[in-house]
Parts: C-alpha cells; sequence; structure tokens
C-alpha cells in the first residue's frame, strides 16, 4: 500500500529535478554566452554585460567580475576563449571564466587582455559589493557598504534600503544609515533634508561633519549652500554638537598621546628611580642597559624565526636577565668602590656606557636592526575619525602599569625588597641588624638594570634599534626622576605620565622639538623651585 | 699706575711665584709660542724639524680645549660644581664667533647676498633676524661672545645656586640645559643655520683665513690667551675669595654658616668660567672652520670633565696637561683604530675614577713626595 505515494513522491521528485536542471542549464548557456561577448564587446556592452552577468545566480560570477577587475581576465587569440589566468613564469596559468576549472598552461603571447575603463571599473566594484552586501562575514558587509557609498546612485540606494531591512549588525546598520543620510541630504524634499540631517546628528565622521558645514556656508553671494531655513538651522545645530564631541575626542586623543609617552618615559626612568633613587647611584649606563634589552629582542627574534608573537613575551625575561646581570656586573665591578662618591660613579658609569656602545657596535655593527612588531601589537582601537589608539600605544600603557605594580610589589612583599628599603634609609644600621648590604646592593641595581632591559623590548617596539638607543632616554629619564622626587616610585610614574601629557599637549602650538625644549626649561626652573622634586622625602631618609 | 693696581700686580705675581707647576706651564706655553711659528714658517718645508700647517692646526685646537678644560676645572675642582653643560657655553661663544665670520663672508658666498648669509637665502629669508645685527662689526660679536653666555650662566647659577642646587642635581640640569640648547640649534626657524650651522668661512678682521700666517697669529693668540687664563684662574683660587670659593668645596653649609654669602661666590666663578668656556669656543670656530649644533650635545661637556679628570682636577694645569693628552690620544686612535676610541675612552673615564682619583698629576706630586721621605 504503501509503495505507490513513494513512488509518486519519487516521480515528482525527479520531475522537479529535470525542471530545475532545465533551468540551471538554461541561464548556465546564457552566462557562458554572456562571457563569451565581452572579448568583441564596447565599452558601455561589456557595462550591459556585467550587468547581465550579476544578475544571473552563478556561482562563479563575483571571482569572474572580480578577475576582471583585477585585469586578470583574458581572452585567447585563437578561439576568443575568455580565461582567468595567474602569472606563472613565463607563462599564464589558465582557468575557465565559465567553470572556473584548470585548463592548464599556455605562452603568454596567445592571450589578449580584456581591458576596462575606469566608469566599468566602478560598475565592477559596485558589483562585486552587492555580492558582499549578502555576505555572512559582517565585516565584509561594512567593507560592501562603504564601497557602494563611494558612488550613490538609484540602483545602489535601493539595494541598501533593502539591505538595511534585514541587516542585524549595529555597525552595518550605522554605516547604511548614514550613507543614506548623506544621498537625502540631496534631496529636492526639504523634509527628507531635515529628516537625513537628524539622523547624522551626532555623528563622528570627518565626511558627515564637511558635509553638513558645506550645507550652513554663504555663497559669494550672499545666497546660502541650503537655501531652506528650517534645514539650515538644524544643520547648524547639528554641526555645533559635531564639534563639541569633536573636540572632546580630540582632547582625548591628546591625553592618550601623552600618556602613552609618558608611559613610555616612565618605563625608561623607572629604573633609574631604583638605582638612583633608591640606592643614590647614578647610573649614567641605564640608556645602555635599555639598549641592551632591544638587543635581546633581535636576538631573540633570531632563534625563534617561526614564532614572532611569542618572541616578545620570551623576550621580556630574556632582557630582564641580560641586563640585570650586566648590571650586576656593573655593581660589583665598578660601582661599588664608588659609594658615597655620586659624581664619580657619574663618569665611571659614563665611560661604562661608552663601551657598551662600541661593544654593540662591534657584534652587531652600527646600523639599525630590524625588530619585528608581532601581528597582535600591530593594528589600533578607531573610535571614530578623531579618536584612534594604536594598539602597541596601549599594550605599553597597559605593559608600564603591570610592570610598575610588580616592582611596588617586589619592594613592599619580599624579604629582597625589606632590604633594599632598610638599606636605602639606614645602612649603617640595616647592616648592624644582620642585612648583607653588599648583596642588597648588587641585587638592587641588578633589579633596577633588568628592568631597564624590560624597558627596552618595549622601546624595541618603537623606536629604531641601534647602538644610540640608550643616549636618546638618558636625558629624559633623569628628568623624570628628578622631577618625580628622588626615591619615590609613584613620584616617578605621576612625574613621567604629566611630563609626557605636558609634552604632547604643547606639540600642537609649537612643535615637537619646541615643546620638548619647553618641558625641559620648565623642569630647569621647576627644579629651583622645588629641588627635591614633586614628592620629596621626608624624615631621615631625605638627609643622606 | 695706581696704588690700587700695583697692589694687584703684586698679588698677581706671588700667586705665580708659589707655584712651581704653573711656571713651568708658563715657560711651556711660552716655548710654544715661540717655537712653533719659527719651526712652521722660518723652516723650510723638506727639513725633518718643519711643523705643517695641519700640525699647528691640531695644536691651536687641543690648546682652545686646554682652555674649556681650565674653565670646568675652576668650577669643578676649585668648588665642586660638576657641569655637564660646559661645552653650551663653548658652542655659544663658537657661535658667535661663527655669526661675525659669516657676515664677513659677503657677497663671496654661494648666492653672493651682501647681506645675508648662505642658509637664510637657501630658506628664502628676506631680511637678517634682529639678532644678527651688528654681528658684522668685530668688536661688539666679540663683547656678545662673552655677554650671552655669560649672561645666561649668571641667570642659571643665579636660579640654581639660591635655590641650593647641588651635587648631581646640578649635574643633571646642566645635562638638560645643553640637551636644549642642542635641539633648539637643530631648528632650522632658529637663525643658526640648522643642522649644518656655519662653515665657508673667508676672512677674520680682513685677514685670509685660509692662510698659514693667519692661522699662525690665531695659534698665538690661543697661546696667550691660555696663558692669561691661567694667571687669572690662579690669581681668583689664591685670592681671598678663592680660598672661600674651596670652603664651600669642602663644606657648603659650614662656609654659609660661617656667614659666607655662598651663592654670590658660586654664581660669579660660574659666570667667569663659563666666559673662559665661551673664548675657548671664539678662537676654536676660525681654526677649525666650522661650528654646528653637535658642539652642543652632551657627551662633549662629560668628555671635558674627563680630561680634567685625566689630568688632576683642582691643579688648573693638570686640566690643560689632560685635555692636551686625551685629545692627542683621540687623534691618535681615530686614526689609527677608530672602531678602538671609544673603549679607550670608556676605559679611561673607569680606570682613572677608579685608580688616579686625582688625575695624572696627583700620581707625580705622591710620587714625589714619597721620594722626599724616602
Amino acid at each position: 500500500m504503501l509503495r505507490i505515494p513513494v513512488l509518486l513522491i519519487n516521480v515528482l521528485g525527479l520531475c522537479a529535478l529535470f525542471v530545475a536542471q532545465g533551468v540551471l542549464a538554461d541561464s548556465a548557456a546564457d552566462y557562458a554566452a554572456a562571457i563569451a561577448q565581452l572579448p568583441e564587446a564596447s565599452y558601455p556592452e561589456k557595462t550591459e554585460i556585467v550587468h547581465k552577468l550579476s544578475d544571473m545566480q552563478q556561482p562563479g560570477v563575483k571571482t569572474l567580475l572580480g578577475a576582471f577587475l583585477e585585469g586578470n581576465l583574458y581572452s585567447r587569440t585563437s578561439d576568443r576563449k575568455v580565461f582567468i589566468v595567474a602569472e606563472d613564469g613565463d607563462k599564464y596559468k589558465l582557468q575557465d571564466a565559465v567553470t572556473l576549472q584548470d585548463a592548464g598552461s599556455e605562452s603568454q603571447d596567445d592571450f589578449e587582455k580584456i581591458i576596462a575603463n575606469n566608469q566599468l571599473r566602478k560598475e565592477l566594484r559596485i558589483a562585486i559589493a552587492q555580492f558582499d552586501l549578502n555576505d555572512t562575514a559582517a565585516s565584509a558587509r561594512l567593507h560592501a557598504v562603504k564601497e557602494m557609498l563611494r558612488s550613490l546612485d538609484e540602483d545602489n540606494i535601493a539595494l541598501l534600503r533593502k539591505r538595511l531591512d534585514r541587516e542585524h549588525d549595529t555597525a552595518v546598520r550605522a554605516a547604511i544609515e548614514t550613507g543614506l543620510a548623506m544621498a537625502d541630504l540631496d534631496n529636492s524634499d526639504p523634509a527628507k533634508r531635515l529628516a537625513a540631517i537628524h539622523v547624522l546628528r551626532g555623528n563622528m565622521s570627518a565626511e558627515v561633519y564637511n558635509r553638513l558645514n558645506d550645507l550652513i556656508q554663504q555663497n559669494s553671494d550672499g545666497s546660502f549652500a541650503e537655501p531652506n531655513d528650517e534645514v539650515r538651522m538644524a544643520a547648524r545645530k547639528a554641526v555645533v554638537g559635531i564639534e563639541r564631541w569633536r573636540d572632546a575626542f580630540g582632547a582625548g586623543q591628546t591625553m592618550m598621546f601623552g600618556l602613552s609617552l609618558g608611559a613610555v618615559l616612565v618605563l625608561s626612568a623607572i629604573g633609574l628611580a631604583i638605582t638612583f633613587g633608591v640606592m643614590g647611584v647614578i647610573n649614567m649606563a641605564h640608556g645602555e642597559l635599555m639598549m641592551l634589552g632591544a638587543y635581546t629582542t633581535y636576538v631573540v627574534q633570531l632563534l625563534m624565526p617561526n614564532h614572532i608573537g611569542a618572541s616578545i613575551i620570551v623576550a621580556i625575561p630574556a632582557a630582564f636577565l641580560v641586563s640585570g646581570l650586566a648590571g650586576v656586573l656593573i655593581e660589583r665591578g665598578l660601582v661599588r668602590f664608588l659609594y658615597g662618591r655620586p659624581l664619580e660613579t657619574l663618569l665611571a658609569t659614563f665611560g661604562v656606557s661608552l663601551i657598551l656602545q662600541q661593544l654593540v657596535r662591534d657584534v652587531f655593527t652600527a646600523n639599525n636592526r630590524p625588530v619585528i612588531t608581532p601581528s597582535w601589537l600591530a593594528g589600533s582601537w578607531q573610535v571614530n575619525d578623531y579618536f584612534a589608539v594604536t594598539s602597541n600605544r596601549l599594550y605599553i600603557m597597559l605593559f608600564t602599569g603591570l610592570v610598575f605594580v610588580a616592582l611596588l610589589m617586589v619592594l613592599k612583599r619580599t624579604t629582597l625588597g625589606l632590604n633594599v628599603r632598610a638599606v636605602a634609609q639606614n645602612r649603617a644600621m640595616a647592616r648592624a641588624m644582620g642585612v648583607r648590604t653588599e648583596w642588597v646592593d648588587a641585587m638592587t641595581f641588578g633589579l633596577g638594570a633588568g628592568i631597564a632591559g624590560i624597558a627596552g623590548v618595549a622601546l624595541s617596539q618603537l623606536t629604531n634599534v641601534g647602538p644610540n638607543l640608550g643616549q636618546q632616554y638618558i636625558v629624559d629619564s633623569f628628568m623624570v626622576v628628578v622631577f618625580g622626587g628622588v626615591g619615590n616610585l609613584w613620584g616617578t610614574l605621576i612625574s613621567g605620565l604629566s611630563l609626557g601629557v605636558i609634552n604632547k599637549l604643547l606639540e600642537p602650538y609649537s612643535g615637537a622639538v619646541l615643546a620638548k625644549i619647553f618641558v625641559l626649561i620648565f623642569l630647569i626652573l621647576f627644579i629651583q623651585r622645588r629641588p627635591r622634586g614633586l614628592f620629596p622625602q621626608k624624615g631621615r631618609a631625605a638627609e643622606g | 699706575m695706581s696704588f690700587n693696581s700695583l697692589v694687584e700686580h703684586r698679588r698677581i705675581i706671588r700667586a705665580i711665584r708659589d707655584d712651581r707647576g704653573g711656571q713651568v706651564l708658563l715657560l711651556i706655553l711660552f716655548a710654544i709660542g715661540i717655537l712653533v711659528p719659527v719651526l712652521n714658517m722660518a723652516v723650510p718645508q723638506g727639513s725633518a724639524l718643519h711643523l705643517s700647517g695641519y700640525t699647528v692646526t691640531l695644536l691651536g685646537k687641543y690648546l682652545c680645549y686646554a682652555l674649556l678644560a681650565i674653565a670646568v676645572d675652576l668650577v669643578w675642582g676649585y668648588c665642586g660644581i660638576l657641569s655637564l653643560g660646559h661645552a653650551a657655553f663653548f658652542a655659544l661663544g663658537g657661535y658667535a664667533m661663527g655669526m661675525y665670520l659669516m657676515r664677513q663672508i659677503g657677497t663671496r658666498g654661494v648666492y653672493g647676498d651682501p647681506v645675508l648669509p648662505d642658509f637664510m637665502v637657501f630658506l628664502n629669508w628676506k631680511q637678517l633676524p634682529w639678532f644678527w645685527h651688528g654681528m658684522n662689526m668685530f668688536w661688539f660679536a666679540m663683547l656678545m661672545m662673552m655677554v650671552v653666555p655669560g649672561l645666561l650662566a649668571w641667570l642659571f647659577g643665579w636660579f640654581a645656586f639660591r635655590s641650593r642646587v647641588t651635587g648631581v642635581y646640578l649635574s643633571i640640569i646642566t645635562q638638560a640645559l645643553t640637551y636644549a640648547l642642542m635641539l633648539a640649534f637643530f631648528r632650522n626657524d632658529m637663525g643658526f643655520g640648522g643642522n649644518n650651522g656655519f662653515t665657508d668661512f673667508k676672512d677674520i678682521l680682513g685677514f685670509d683665513l685660509g692662510k698659514g700666517s693667519t692661522r699662525m697669529a690665531l695659534f698665538v693668540c690661543t697661546v696667550i690667551m691660555l696663558g692669561i687664563a691661567y694667571v687669572a684662574c690662579r690669581y681668583i683660587v689664591s685670592s681671598r675669595a678663592g680660598r672661600v670659593i674651596q670652603a664651600v668645596r669642602d663644606s657648603e653649609s659650614r662656609a654659609r654658616f660661617i656667614g659666607y654669602k655662598v651663592e654670590s661666590y658660586k654664581v660669579w666663578l660660574f659666570t667667569f668660567s663659563a666666559v673662559l668656556a665661551a673664548i675657548a669656543g671664539a678662537l676654536y670656530v676660525p681654526q677649525v672652520g666650522i661650528i654646528n649644533p653637535s658642539e652642543f650635545s652632551p657627551i662633549n661637556s662629560i668628555e671635558v670633565v674627563i680630561w680634567v679628570a685625566v689630568g688632576g682636577r683642582g691643579t688648573l694645569y693638570g686640566a690643560i696637561a689632560g685635555a692636551v693628552l686625551v685629545n692627542y690620544a683621540k687623534t691618535y686612535f681615530t686614526g689609527a683604530l677608530p672602531e678602538f676610541w671609544l673603549y679607550a675612552l670608556g676605559a679611561l673615564f673607569i680606570l682613572t675614577t677608579l685608580f688616579l682619583p686625582r688625575g695624572i698629576v696627583g700620581l707625580m706630586l705622591t710620587r714625589k713626595r714619597k721620594e722626599k721621605t724616602a
């Protein structure tokens, strides 16, 4: 009993299949025919063909149009057959334009490019964007929307409107809405224009701002670009609102730049804050210890060329060890003979810095070494046209915070830290209590040097890694420590950040170099007023 | 001659009479002042005793450095002020001389502008900046050469010493000063030729700078100036004020408690030292024929300190010996083993501070004392 219906369904299904295949075969034939017309067509005809092709729901059409746009669509001179080609030595690797099947390689001489002009390329781009508009990935849709907005016409607007009804992604929706509103600004109906302005109000894109600003401009003959008073008033209001936000974002951006510069300053000064601040030792080789850290990063990358992303993470402890070891050597071999003679220490460590520079020059040559930025550090965080921060800046700030907290923890929570503070406060008493001051000195110096090495890893991502890397930062780092108040890590943090911000606030008015000069002059004057810095040490420790 | 100046005269003589090293130095300077011109100009070129023009220029350069070194020794060795920015005063003096020399070029420049130096024409400037006016007059340029660095040093010292910035703090801000000046002079907008500074000088006071005789005259001027500067410094440090200054070096607060105005002593000594450095710079520029912002670089100032340390600080003649020796070594090494020079200089810094805290002069003095006691 059951057989008949099953058979019936089978038959029906087969019929449906045949019909569908027939239709498919039909349009496939049309498709192939349309493509075959391409080599002989004029530009207007090619445009027609492109439109026709993109209307046919054939699987390979996007690849085909893409190849056409890229200039990879060729026809064989012998039979006018169309291929997508790729360079393959002095031959072309062929791909059948209709079926996208491989068709072997042939000599380049036998092929002729199917040329597109600008108009046609525009059409192609839009056509491809229309395909992307239905892509499942939101980023692809966003890209497609942006592509279509570059050249809006009736068809595109209709397409975008249709997409808007189905679109769920907020970013894509916003992009479409903005684009349509921008198009509506040209609408002859004032109500439409007004509505568009309402949509665009508060939009933080430079394009929108310029467009709205154009509306409220007065022409040379006294008339306004926007004839309708109500619309113009709305536009003016929108412009003022955008300007307010733009200024706020701009200030935030400057602040961000300042803080990130400040973070670099803090990072480079914080090791010095240990050796100079806690031990009272002027280490002029501090910059060169940072340089060692940067070169360590380079060497680590050489050792693990296939794991650049991880190399930075490996480089951090490596640089700490290399620079820290160098620091311990400097302390044991040199600085310990000069305690209580800060000026002599300054000269001797300067000698060390010269030797380290030359050493690096001899080992790695005088040229800058290329340190690769891992992909996870590249890129940026773009909120709108007025506020964008590159991610390496963000990471540096984060990193500085981490290093600072770690250092604070070492000084406050570990036995070493306890000893360091004890020796800094009263060396004789600490020794009387059984603290091995010599060992503590070596460790403190090593700690400061190791942190300089870590700073070097960060700097390798920001500046050129060369023998002069250290010298660029030495004056700055000393100023940060002195400004913050010697022997005070929090002072160093605040002074570094504020100097960074001051520098960036001045920059738009005076240019980078003058800003730096002003900051230096400000610091020189500041030290006259408060020779002990922002946060002077109080009590006994300050006497030394 | 009035009574007062007669007394002064006698004091100077007394200061030198008690100073064996100084007498030797002045004798050597005198000998150099006579011998070098004779060997260069009177002895024929083929002779083994002939001094080439190159050597004379090199010697002149060393002596300018020596002048800078005694300026640093005066403040560091006698007053304990370790200035890491003295090259700034040296360079400022050099720039003042350079401005005069640039104005002397006149129409002989590449662009042939009678007033504007070449770099201004190149930057498309239409008129001379205000601070370039008058620099075509030698006396005015030389006045500015001393006044500007002197004023800067006075202001800087007045601020710094009054608020009792001492020791390494002072060293660090002097370094910041010269660093800031370097950044400023690198700017084209400053009106000092930016990166390239000044060069291609033609003549000084109408004498052709390319001529051997002019160079010889400059060399003799340097010798005389060094002698005068030495005597002046010796006079200062052996005067009453000089003793106060040394008291300040040894214990600043004690000197203050006794009732001396420590700040004014320091400010005036610092200013005088800066002017000496400026004169050294002004003598240096016409001899080497170029001045550019790298003269301001902090490393130059630190190098001066090491000359003084190597020679022996607090002796004045030690500074001169150190400057000449280290610079001779530098010329030798950079010629023979260029990659070795920084190692040598670095080692010099370390070894001097560790083993020769009083420098070569100190070493010689202790040896002599040992011989006496033995």
